[in-house]
């Protein structure tokens, strides 16, 4: 495989946001009847003007904060013109030359470390509509189109090629995502809310830019179908050509738009409807109101708490998981609050697709406790989680109703010795040498003891038992 | 037909609705073509409220027409296209919902060239306006409607646009007075754009002192227009029959090759008479004025060809009936929806923003506007006004130019320039050529309307 060269082009819309970018719908249109949510600045009506959102720009230099960017003194919009049914104006109000933002970083953690991904720039523009069809784009005989979208904030965050593989790729966007909810910016479990272009190219071969992908998942798939595509190409002596692709979800693979990319000619020009906005005497008020971000976190959980890197990495990756994490170890052991969340609360939300939101920080404040006190068994604990995440309820009841209350020491004691008596030929076993036999005597126990007793003390008793007990055959 | 007339005859008993009825018939015998629509219901509606619980606001029960440019909730507005055939704007623009706070009365739309893209109202999908002092003549354009229905009497207030003299050409050759405010001003919110970064809504009327006051009305902050800026005064309160203290700048560049010797005389008489008024003049140079058609043409064309991309009928406007795939629909609405003189200036447009021409016009006309921005501010640091011609002959004959586009762009020579700069500039009548009225400019300092009212209020005074 030669070596790939991946940038990405990356749309995001800043959803959290009440009011479109130039005007003040709402942009709470999810579930909304089409064109719902517009007005003559959004529909681009004649004479209707377009004024920039202040929280737009705001929210937008949060986030070149927090990805590291140089902000610049100020900052303008063009116009970029081209023609499609979404585009209302015939133009899309967009940044050209003065971005707001330039040459910023993320840290990813790749399989070969930690490296810096470079970040070319950021800058913002207005979405357009919705083109919706009946089947496929090709196959619908009419276009409709849903302008409650147009309008609304997007920011492009532009990489420069430094990722290498798809999985890289997808790295880059989680990390991206992770950041924007921390910052509060984004929300994205809504549909459109993110869009990506990518550009690959293997060693010295031309690039293909595959527009609009519209899912994490999706980038990756179709950077592998690309890769492999061009990889074919080379092995048949067949030059790649620079051109534009789409990216179809359903098939997995990527189709050609059109060769001899830059054929378009937007003829960018300043945006006479708008001023220049100066930014950088903004920055220092935002810089105040920046959250701690994902790579911070990670670092102060390691040092605050004493937990492991892989614990921290996992917890950090939802601002709302690190939450829960905090409001719990400051409850009970940090350690074992990092384990029983990273490892098994986090695996069951996976399981049945949930959010953190749906488990509270008091019951796991409560497990982890009777665990602590050794009142339930590690299993028992597991069975409490996936009751409450399954048929809810509190955990001393769900104790009590399931009786996972563990079982005194005493008690577990006398079952040992039952068992012994009633298995000789299993000690006979284990006395001689066959280690399985003494996991099926703590199956017995458990058996006995209808899974209360805790499976790590009934082996200890085991063993303490069989070795003090006269090895009856050896003496005979 | 002045507002201190109309609002004695309403205060002595004749009713608006009446004082309506009138106006719509001398509109609909007219010969003139001022009016493309006439929003009577709205408009005799309107005027039944003021009779029944009295005319309110600075300009209640008065009668006005709007450019057709300038969108009006609920009336056809159509910028004179036949692309906008049919559209009937769901808002107000925000000088219109000044008008209706202040009681002014809507009366309809008048004509205008095709998108504000000419100088003689001939390019208007209704046929041309005609010049009340010589029907065969233009009225000057693109606002050419406006002022023709005031200068014919019919009604004594009229908005216009004024992207490179829009106002005050027709003004000019009409022979009333037009006012193209400060840039930011007045707001342009409802305005529908030919070149955005020029153009301001200006008022017309018969006397300045009417201006004045239709300047008050619509003049102001608005926060829905990122250009807008909040008013320095009161106009109308601003208005004395005193130049004493005015400084006149008379730059040469203005009153070069092309000007029409009567019209050079009698802009020297008017000044001549300000000077009898105790201003005083000094001859100036504007060294970059030669340069200004070139910039400010590339600047227009440009930003309209941007502005006109979203007229494809597929919202709101002309519909041919049959659809196909989208770029033929839109490409066959663009071909039958747009006059030549907008094709020409598309196209014109499209190509100065092209890849690689970018920055060997547009870049160079946003430059030259620099510099000549930068005449007029240092020219108006040692003066308060500057009097030129408004245009640099009188009204031609219908016809007569149409067929020389680069002719008729060189009648902008002595308007445009304070396009570029954005400062305000006023026509005033100030003599005849023959039958033909010639309008004097009296441009000023940014957001310093008041004395250029001021001047050109003393100006009139004199003269009458």
């Amino acid at each position: 495989m030669k070596e790939v060269i991946i940038g990405l082009e990356v749309h995001v819309q800043l959803n959290k946001l009440r009011s479109k970018l130039f005007c003040s719908c709402s942009t709470q249109y999810h579930d909304s009847e089409p064109d719902t949510h517009t007005c003559p600045v959004c529909l681009g009506l004649p004479g209707a003007l377009p004024v920039t959102n202040g929280k737009a720009v705001d929210n937008a230099i949060k986030v070149a904060l927090a990805l590291n960017c140089n902000i610049e003194e100020w900052t303008m919009f063009y116009r970029k013109n081209y023609y499609y049914p979404d585009l209302v104006k015939g133009f899309q109000i967009s940044q050209y030359d003065y971005p707001i933002a330039t040459n910023g970083s993320i840290s990813l953690d790749t399989e070969d470390g930690e490296r810096a991904i470079r970040i070319k720039r950021v800058h913002m523009e207005e979405d357009p509509g919705r083109l919706v069809h009946v089947g496929t784009i090709d196959k619908s005989k009419y276009s409709l189109i849903d302008y409650n979208r147009s309008g609304v904030a997007l920011l492009e965050v532009v990489t420069e090629p430094d990722l290498r593989t798809p999985k890289e790729a997808r790295l880059f966007l989680n990390k991206l995502k992770n950041i924007l909810e921390y910052l509060d910016v984004f929300d994205s479990s809504l549909e459109g809310s993110l869009r990506v272009d990518a550009n690959v190219s293997i060693a010295g071969g031309k690039r293909a830019e595959i527009k609009n992908i519209s899912s994490y998942k999706g980038v990756e798939k179709a950077l592998l179908f690309e890769i492999v595509r061009q990889n074919n190409l080379v092995r048949r002596g067949v030059k790649v050509v620079q051109e534009t692709r789409h990216f179809d979800e359903v098939r997995g693979i990527t189709i050609s738009l059109r060769t001899k990319e830059g054929e378009e000619d937007y003829r960018y020009f300043p945006e006479p409807d708008l001023v220049p906005i100066t930014i950088r005497d903004r920055v220092d008020d935002i810089k105040k109101t920046l959250p701690e971000l994902p790579d911070a976190k990670r670092q102060r959980f390691a040092l605050q708490y004493g937990i492991s890197d892989n614990h921290a990495k996992v917890l950090i990756s939802e601002l709302g998981l690190a939450n829960f994490f905090e409001t719990v170890a400051t409850e009970v052991d940090a350690n074992l609050s990092a384990t029983w969340i990273a490892d098994v609360l986090k695996g069951e939300l996976n399981y049945r697709d949930l959010d953190i939101s749906a488990f509270s920080p008091a019951h796991m404040v409560q497990i982890l406790q009777m665990l602590k006190k050794d009142t339930i068994t590690e299993k028992g604990a597991v069975q409490v989680i996936r009751t409450l995440l399954d048929e809810g309820g509190t955990p001393s009841e769900i104790v009590k109703r399931k009786g996972l209350l563990k079982i005194a020491a005493d008690v577990s004691e006398n079952a040992v010795f039952e068992v012994l008596a009633e298995n000789p030929a299993a000690v006979q076993d284990y006395h001689d040498g066959k280690d399985e036999a003494l996991n099926f005597l703590v199956g017995q126990v458990m058996k006995k003891t209808r899974g209360r007793a805790d499976p790590r003390t009934v082996s200890k008793l085991l063993k303490e038992k069989l070795q003090n007990a006269p090895d009856n055959h050896r003496e005979a | 037909m002045n507002v201190d007339g109309l609002r004695e005859m309403l205060q002595s008993g004749k009713s608006a609705e009446e004082l309506l009825h009138s106006i719509f018939d001398k509109i609909e015998r007219s010969k003139l073509n001022a009016f493309v629509t006439l929003a009577k219901e709205s408009a005799l509606e309107e005027a039944r409220r003021a009779d029944k619980h009295g005319a309110k606001g600075m300009l209640g029960g008065i009668p006005i027409g709007i450019k057709d440019s300038i969108s009006t909730k609920g009336i056809q507005t159509t910028c004179c296209s036949k692309i906008l055939e049919g559209y009937i704007p769901p808002y107000d623009a925000h000088v219109i919902e000044r008008l209706k706070a202040e009681g002014a009365i809507i009366i309809g739309k008048t004509n205008m060239d095709e998108f504000a893209m000419g100088t003689s109202t001939e390019t208007s999908c209704f046929g041309p306006t005609r010049n009340p002092w010589d029907l065969n003549r233009v009225p000057g354009g693109s606002s050419g409607g406006s002022a023709a229905a005031v200068a014919g009497g019919e009604i004594p207030l009229a908005l216009g646009s004024d992207t490179g003299g829009s106002v005050r050409c027709p003004a000019s050759f009409c022979g009333v007075v037009g006012l193209k405010p400060t840039y930011g001003s007045v707001s342009r919110y409802g305005l529908i754009a030919y070149a955005n970064s020029l153009e301001q809504i200006g008022p017309f009327a018969g006397n300045v002192k009417d201006v004045a006051l239709l300047l008050d009305a619509i003049s102001g902050y608005d926060p829905r227009d990122s250009t807008s800026v909040a008013k320095k005064c009161e106009y109308l309160k601003e208005l004395r029959d005193d130049v004493s203290d005015v400084k006149i700048g008379v730059p040469k560049e203005f009153f070069g090759e092309g000007i029409d010797e009567k019209v050079e005389k009698a802009v020297w008489s008017g000044i001549t008479a300000l000077e009898d008024g105790g201003a005083s003049y000094t001859e100036i140079s504007l060294p970059h004025t030669k340069y200004s058609l070139a910039a400010y043409y590339i600047i227009a064309m440009s930003e309209a060809s941007s502005n006109l991309a979203r007229f494809d009928g597929l919202r709101y406007g002309l519909r041919l009936g049959k659809d196909k795939d989208w770029h033929t629909t839109f490409s066959e609405i663009k071909a039958q929806g747009f006059g030549e003189e907008v094709k020409r200036r598309i196209l014109l447009g499209t190509y100065a923003l092209s890849a690689g021409y970018y920055g060997k016009y547009y870049l160079k006309a946003l430059k030259v506007r620099t510099l000549i921005k930068r005449d007029f501010e240092s020219a108006l640091k040692d003066t308060n006004v500057l009097i030129t011609p408004t245009m640099p002959f009188p009204a031609f004959k219908i016809g007569e130019k149409m067929g020389e586009p680069l002719a008729l762009y060189l009648a902008d020579v002595n308007t445009v320039p304070i396009n570029l700069a954005g400062v305000p500039s006023i026509s005033v009548p100030c003599g005849f050529a023959g039958k033909l009225p010639i309008g004097m400019q009296i441009i000023g300092r940014h957001f310093d309307e008041a004395t250029i009212l001021r001047t050109a209020y003393a100006f009139e005074r004199g003269m009458t």
